[in-house]
């Protein structure tokens, strides 16, 4: 593969799970402060082109770069490291553990079992977790069990979590899922906040929250690329509105 | 810790995990010493000896969620690095004239070796003895953990593994008998650096020593499980993904783990070694090391100062019941397993923090509120409930 001065670009992915090709020959770039939205009905591949991207499944073949250096086969921790963050679908989140910690643990220091056993909570670091807790509206909870946050709750704190690395790539997977519509607007405004200095990819149902945020929209369906264009563009496209938008 | 952890520390200093510990020193260190003979002393350096194993366990099996079903290799082989010392010490040439071969083990002699195996050379050295003993099982430890962790084998496979090395080991000791002593082990171990280990004065002093590492190890183990290296241990147990994720290397914090645990488990069979004076392959196998976890559930997976308690108490009854009804006590031992497992998942510690510390709280609420207001600020602690 070529040179490349995007930040994020995938070519000729692909992936099968027992014959059945997941992704197929996609190609898919990000610019960098790029916020893009995946779409796309059931099975389309979605998920597991997050999953390639983080090295949570490998491809079969294809090539996946990062800052134009080649990602795929690296383990999950060195793809973290490079500066891609990654929400799961349902919050994954340390429930016996406080907000704090959960915020705590994600900073991106003492990664080593070294420098964890000598950890120091220093000032610094309590500041930077309570910066990272006010933006994800969980200033005053942050004593409290992850375990007895509210669902959209768990939902910020996870982003709150990946917030704190500092990942110039961030996925999200379905961010509003399960969310009221309270919860849904501040969402909205929150990845607005989010997205400012970095680039973000994601995943979501919700049409009108995908309008509420996009600013460029792919469309996937059965593991290929089915569309990519402005809101306006794709909502008005025949094929996406087959396959998807429809009725 | 900075300076805006003192509140933290203040609240720790009246942590219900502290007054345990403090017990456990006080019963073990001054009442049991006096009320007790020194036969039944000694017993109790035996079963402490196992709390070694039953503190590691608690990190890597309650904290991490890492089920070992192993932890006998560990103590055995930590065991049998102390006895092969004590062994060549009692095997002078003077002791053994008698045999075909002075100068070597007895079983040695019996199985017609003639020359003392090159591995055994090395014990002939106290130093490098007891370098042995944490050495070689961390060493094993870090192979089967970096085997395992690194393919991200977990869970029940990781406890059909260890238990397999387990039973694998025993097999080895028993097979090579001319090398191990078989399955009598390592028997009649006498002095250490010509100090008689056998006298009475000699299993006070041992008894002490004993008594000192483990609670040396406990504070070790504390020390660990408070560190950020605790919460990402309990982390991973949660959501081992998410913790990846984080950008952390998890197998290399479950080898971690898993070595340390190891290591305690290893200075407790040295001990045992020095205070029962034999080391055999019926501290090495499947049943020792399943019992290791009973201990260490009964006192609570989660309390280091709870395990230790649950392993004196689960051999007390041990000791109490099988002098009466040997043939009963695997059985009641089962069912006390049971019965934690399910009625009491916290097992004793979780009793006390869960069942009798909010009783006590709820009476005692006005005198606590300066604390719970000093350490607001800095709560974000381990909650003391999970010690």
């Amino acid at each position: 593969m070529s040179e490349t001065d995007f930040l994020l670009a995938l070519e000729g992915v692909t992936v099968s799970f027992d014959g059945f090709k997941a992704v197929d020959g996609l190609n898919l770039y990000v610019d960098k402060g790029e916020m893009r939205v995946i779409i796309g009905p059931n099975g389309a591949g979605k998920t597991t082109v997050l999953d390639l991207i983080c090295g949570r499944t490998r491809i079969a073949d294809g090539s996946i770069k990062f800052k134009n250096q080649e990602i795929t086969g690296r383990k999950e921790q060195d793809i973290v490291r490079l500066g891609i963050g990654r929400k799961f679908q349902t919050p994954t989140i340390y429930e016996d553990l406080t907000a704090f910690e959960n915020l705590e643990l994600s900073l991106p220091r003492g990664r080593s079992v070294a420098g964890a056993l000598f950890w120091k909570r220093t000032d610094e670091v309590i500041e930077r977790v309570r910066e990272i807790a006010r933006m994800i509206f969980l200033e005053d909870l942050l004593d409290r069990r992850a375990e007895t946050l509210s669902h959209g709750q768990k939902q910020w704190l996870e982003i709150g979590m990946l917030l704190i690395q500092d990942p110039e790539l961030l996925m999200l997977d379905e961010p509003v899922a399960g969310m009221s519509v309270s919860e849904r607007e501040r969402t909205a405004e929150l990845l607005k906040e989010i997205i400012k200095n970095r680039s973000v990819i994601v995943i979501e149902h919700d049409m009108k929250f995908v309008e509420s945020i996009a600013s460029r929209v792919t469309v996937m369906h059965q593991g290929k690329v089915l569309a990519e264009g402005d809101m306006n563009t794709i909502q008005a496209n025949p094929k996406v509105k087959e396959v998807y938008l429809g009725h | 810790m900075s300076a805006k952890s003192s509140p933290t520390a203040l609240a720790r200093v009246r942590s219900p995990d502290l007054i345990a510990f403090l017990a456990l020193a006080v019963l073990i260190l001054i009442v049991l010493p006096l009320s007790l003979d020194i036969f039944r002393l000694n017993l109790v350096g035996k079963y402490l000896t196992y709390a070694f194993a039953a503190v590691g366990l608690v990190l890597c099996w309650g904290k991490t969620g890492i089920l070992s079903l192993g932890q006998g290799i560990f103590f055995g082989l930590g065991g049998y690095c102390m006895a092969a010392f004590l062994k060549l010490e009692a095997s002078s040439v003077a002791n053994t004239k008698i045999q075909s071969t002075p100068g070597i083990p007895d079983f040695m002699d019996w199985n017609q070796i003639t020359a003392l195996p090159v591995f055994w050379v090395p014990f002939r050295s106290l130093t490098f003895s007891l370098i042995a003993v944490i050495v070689v099982p961390t060493l094993l430890a870090f192979i089967i953990g970096t085997a395992m962790f690194k393919r991200r084998v977990g869970g029940v496979y990781f406890a059909i593994i260890t238990q397999a090395i387990a039973s694998v080991l025993t097999i080895l000791i028993v097979g090579r008998q001319g090398y191990t002593g078989g399955i009598n082990g390592i028997t009649d171990l006498r002095t250490l650096l010509g100090w008689d280990i056998r006298t009475d004065h000699a299993k006070y002093v041992l008894y002490f020593v004993c008594c000192i590492l483990l609670l040396a190890s406990m504070l070790i183990a504390r020390f660990v499980s408070a560190s950020k290296l605790g919460r990402i241990l309990v982390a991973v147990r949660d959501k081992e993904e998410r913790v990846r994720f984080s950008g952390y290397d998890v197998a290399n914090i479950k080898i971690f783990v898993f070595c340390f645990a190891c290591a305690l488990a290893a200075v407790g069979g040295a001990m045992f070694a020095l205070q029962i004076g034999f080391m055999s392959p019926s501290f090495v196998g499947i049943v020792p090391s399943i019992e290791m976890v009973i201990f260490c559930a009964v006192g609570g997976r989660n309390s280091i100062v709870g395990a230790v308690f649950g392993t004196l108490l689960v051999n007390w009854a041990k000791t109490m019941f099988s002098e009466d009804f040997p043939q009963l006590w695997l059985f009641a031992m089962g069912g006390l397993f049971i019965a934690v497992v399910l009625a009491f998942p916290g097992g004793l510690a979780g009793l006390v923090t869960e069942q009798i510390m909010p009783r006590l709280r709820l009476r005692k609420r006005p005198a606590l509120m300066p604390i719970a207001a000093a350490s607001e600020r800095v709560a974000h602690t381990l909650p003391a409930a999970a010690e």
